[in-house]
């Protein structure tokens, strides 16, 4: 192949950020989301007794953010038809994957830094074990996410009821993620124990799922 | 389609015609890779088509855009595209503002493509497909939307184009400004080849 996949990664991921950049459609739907979810929950839970369910309330803002981003950002893809000219490139399909999922993770990123005050005053969040170990599953844990949605909204973009579909097809295939990240996180929150195995498992799930949806995509581009 | 089997020959122009639905821009997909024939081969210079993309440019209805973008940006990405050791466009700007010039859009032009007028995405459309001088040009309706002076203009650059050796193959209903341009037409009906013949002879 005579075009290099990470240069082209790379003027994808440059691409995609420009367009958020100027449009800031994805960034803001993610973060009013993610907010909602904030105060919402604060309502439902006293300060002090949110914190056994911590974990997965986080996660959960971040789950249903993250669905939100990826569906906006193929159905960009698709407005004008420019995919159609990506795919009559000589560019491989795999360069645009990786391009999105690496787009993708630094806005869903982004928005976790941005709401990790807001948990913290909302719920009066402290971390009960380190924090780097928080940062390592969140980063293995966002990347889970991303890679899997950014390819699973690929699928289901042209389908009549995309916003329906994406969660339907992710949300089972991502579970055993999912709940490792719940696990994790409430772990090193309550200090209560060790987060490596559910560490280790998420790893494992993000070098499986990245390396299968890799290979895969290009037919899921194709698919008519 | 059904069973329509074609032989263009390189540096000739086509006018593809034929009713509405009668396939001209789903042969157009097909040609460009887009959507697969049920059965059989499309070649393009002897290569599957799927493996000859850098020698391919597409025009569609859409204009394959991002509106985001200004004009120069969306044709420095898709340069980027296709850099290959054919095409020096990823590494500057010449080839591309060349082909901002061909098709007469102002190459300083830094609007957004979302507040161009649908004339002048038409014609930024045409300069996507070109900016890498391809050896077969496939377009779909590129005069739609494109003022008389203009459409002429580019059925003129269309005509130098073919002169220089490209292959182009062009979807329109107005057939009656290449009808001194273009070399031979295709008459499509209810996706079947039905005729097939020089110019003049299809105007007739």
């Amino acid at each position: 192949m005579s075009l290099s996949i990470s240069k082209l990664t790379m003027v994808n991921v440059r691409k995609d950020l420009q367009l958020e950049w100027r449009s800031r459609d994805v960034f803001n739907s993610m973060l009013f989301f993610a907010l909602l979810v904030v105060v919402v929950f604060s309502f439902a839970f006293e300060r002090d007794e949110s914190r056994p369910v911590m974990g997965g309330l986080i996660w959960i803002a971040f789950l249903f953010s993250t669905n939100m981003a990826l569906n906006q950002s193929w159905a960009r893809e698709l407005r004008n038809g420019v995919l159609d000219a990506y795919r009559v490139s000589p560019a491989p399909a795999e360069a645009l994957f990786l391009g999105k999922c690496l787009g993708n993770y630094v806005l869903i990123l982004l928005l976790e830094c941005v709401m990790a005050p807001l948990f913290v005053i909302f719920y009066n969040l402290k971390s009960g074990g380190p924090l780097y170990q928080l940062v390592i599953i969140f980063l293995l844990g966002t990347w889970a996410l991303v890679v899997n949605g950014t390819f699973f909204a690929a699928m289901s973009i042209r389908t009549k009821n995309r916003e329906l579909m994406l969660p339907l097809l992710l949300l089972p295939i991502s579970l055993p993620a999912v709940y490792s990240m719940v696990e994790a996180t409430s772990i090193v929150l309550n200090g209560d124990g060790s987060p490596w195995a559910y560490v280790k498992f998420l790893a494992g799930f993000c070098v499986i799922y990245t390396t299968a949806c890799f290979l895969l995509f290009e037919i899921v581009l194709n698919a008519e | 389609m059904r069973g329509v089997s074609l032989e263009l020959q390189s540096g000739k122009f086509y006018v593809l015609r034929g009713e509405n639905g009668a396939g001209k821009s789903t042969l157009l997909r097909m040609i460009a890779g887009l959507n697969e024939p049920t059965e059989g081969d499309i070649l393009i210079f002897g290569i599957e088509n799927k493996f000859a993309l850098e020698h391919l440019g597409y025009m569609a209805h859409a204009p394959l855009l991002y509106d985001e973008l200004s004009g120069m940006e969306n044709l420095r990405f898709f340069a980027q595209l296709y850099e290959t050791a054919k095409s020096d466009a990823a590494k500057n700007d010449a080839p591309l503002i060349e082909a901002m010039r061909r098709v007469g859009l102002d190459p300083a032009l830094e609007r957004r493509i979302g507040q161009y007028s649908q004339g002048m995405r038409q014609r930024l459309s045409l300069a996507r497909a070109i900016f890498h001088s391809p050896d077969l040009l496939l377009l779909d309706e590129p005069f739609s939307n494109v003022d008389p002076e203009s459409a002429l203009a580019i059925a003129k650059l269309l005509a130098a184009m073919r002169d220089e050796g490209t292959t182009i193959v062009l979807v329109t209903h107005q057939v009656g400004l290449l009808s001194s341009l273009a070399d031979e037409y295709i008459l499509l009906s209810h996706g079947q080849l039905v005729d097939r013949g020089v110019m003049t002879k299809g105007l007739a």
